[in-house]
């Protein structure tokens, strides 16, 4: 029972929630250069269910804040951004949320982010750990049209569950008229909040961006609700992982294209072949080839038959014991009270029902591929 | 009861020797989810891995903490894994082990000296 990898706490950063999370019980651990709270005093599995059951309450302010603020036009702005995605940012109506994901020449993923339409700008939270080298890689491709902004000096709470709409409410009574991945912002005595309605756990919920002076107002306002507890970064992984929803890093990185990795969805029409924007970002030869002829390699389910988790590493196996792929994220679900996983699989062996074998401690034990997400999502549409 | 450094606890019943994990080594570890236990009737060294613990966060091994042989396991833990956090010290048990000479418990900590070790 070691811990830590290499992180020393006394290099990381603090959250401004810090004391709070200790206060509550919080056990603190490295995480993407910050010390992160894991787990409070419920534990990952109770953490988990009560999110799925009332609202729990995530402090993410390690993730990246950016706004894109236009030297010229908001059109020439997103057409720039849009040039880094194989995403139609063009066309993402005022007030609205969409995800994306920045490429690279060979058609890897750099990061993969969600960004906001706020009528004179563009609003960016892309992933803790690659934040740096974001804000980087959009300084060098954007500054021609767009001013790009990295916000320091705001928290960011996700607070999700069946009754998280009911909790914020209490606070925010213009959330109700939101519906999934809307966009708003809105004053209130925590100072502007800007909202969306959106979240990592397949539940319906709410990613909140607050100024710094206003945070612990507004954390502690929710906690104090009866349906709302504190959810550390154990429980938001099973959460996510249950979703079938991609951690950067492990799931998805500069080796996986977005085809690959089941994210086809996320590319628009408009930027496929025929469309009105087609190509034009990195890695477009291979990608636009991939959504043409299929990718070798696809990210899939996976359910073990047994009780063992087959977590990130393992080796997968067709029945002849053909190597066949690895997966990349897997634990116990504990809505699913069974284990879940997901990784890459050469593509005949991608198909829904698809028997194989992982190898777990020198054993390979029977797994199928299945369908994503493991726990059917709640959106408000 | 005696106490191993890595957190299993010994209990002597009668001639066999009763392993499970502290309730510090529980807490520490959060919900376990599955236990992979060894065959009854298998010889085993001092620091072999004899089970796998998975809980939410991750695996752990528990070592042999002597030689001897595993006469019996804990079967109710493959339906119920989460016995070791809720009872840890009594139904949350792993397996029971045949020594030649109980007098090797002798060097293991006690209740004291493991509670100091754990601070």
């Amino acid at each position: 029972m070691t811990g830590g990898k290499g992180e020393r706490v006394s290099d990381l950063l603090r959250l401004g929630l810090h004391d709070l999370h200790v206060e509550l019980g919080g056990k603190m651990v490295p995480f993407a250069g910050y010390e992160m709270p894991v787990q409070y005093g419920l534990g990952v599995m109770k953490e988990h269910l009560h999110t799925r059951a009332a609202a729990g309450l995530f402090d993410v302010s390690h993730m990246g804040q950016v706004i894109l603020r236009p030297k010229g036009t908001y059109e020439e702005t997103a057409r720039a951004f849009e040039a880094l995605m194989p995403v139609d940012v063009l066309g993402l109506a005022e007030g609205r949320q969409r995800y994306g994901l920045f490429t690279n020449e060979t058609g890897g993923i750099l990061d993969d982010l969600m960004f906001a339409n706020r009528g004179d700008h563009l609003f960016v939270v892309v992933n803790a750990a690659c934040k740096v080298a974001d804000v980087a890689h959009m300084v060098a491709h954007l500054s021609a049209t767009t001013e790009v902004v990295a916000i320091t000096d705001r928290a960011l709470l996700a607070l999700q569950g069946p009754k998280a709409e009911e909790a914020l409410a209490r606070l925010v009574p213009q959330v109700m008229a939101m519906r999934f991945m809307d966009v708003a912002v809105v004053d209130t005595l925590f100072g502007a909040l800007w909202i969306s309605r959106s979240g990592y756990t397949g539940e319906d919920g709410f990613e909140i961006s607050v100024p710094d002076g206003g945070v612990e107002g507004l954390a502690r306002a929710l906690l104090a609700m009866d349906e709302v507890e504190a959810i550390g970064l154990g429980a938001r992984d099973s959460l996510r992982l249950e979703a079938g929803l991609c951690l950067y890093g492990h799931d998805i990185d500069e080796s996986t294209s977005p085809v690959e990795a089941g994210l086809t969805w996320a590319i628009q029409k408009a930027r496929r072949a025929g469309g009105t924007r087609a190509g034009g970002f990195p890695g477009a030869t291979r990608i636009l080839h991939e959504l043409a002829e299929g990718p070798e390699r696809l990210r899939v389910g996976l359910r073990p038959e047994g009780r063992a988790p087959m977590r990130e590493g393992v080796d997968l196996f067709a029945p002849d014991d053909t190597p066949i792929g690895r997966v990349t994220s897997g634990g116990f679900g504990p809505s699913v009270e069974a284990p879940v996983a997901m990784g890459y699989v050469a593509r005949a062996h991608a198909e829904i029902g698809t028997p194989l074998q992982g190898e777990v401690r020198g054993k390979k034990l029977p797994l199928t591929v299945a369908a994503m997400p493991f726990n059917p999502t709640t959106y408000k549409r | 009861m005696k106490y191993t450094q890595e957190h299993e606890w010994l209990r002597v019943e009668g001639d066999v020797v009763v392993v499970g994990i502290t309730e510090h080594a529980a807490t520490q570890l959060g919900d376990v989810v599955f236990v992979e236990l060894p065959e009854p009737e298998t010889m085993v060294a001092s620091g072999d891995e004899v089970v796998v613990i998975e809980s939410v966060k991750a695996a752990s091994d528990i070592l042999a903490p002597v030689d001897g042989e595993i006469v019996e396991v804990n079967d109710k833990l493959a339906d119920n894994p989460g016995l070791v956090n809720e009872d840890p010290l009594g139904a949350g048990w792993f397996f029971k082990m045949k020594l030649d000479d109980l007098s090797v418990l002798d060097d293991f900590m006690d209740e004291d000296e493991y509670n100091e070790l754990i601070g």
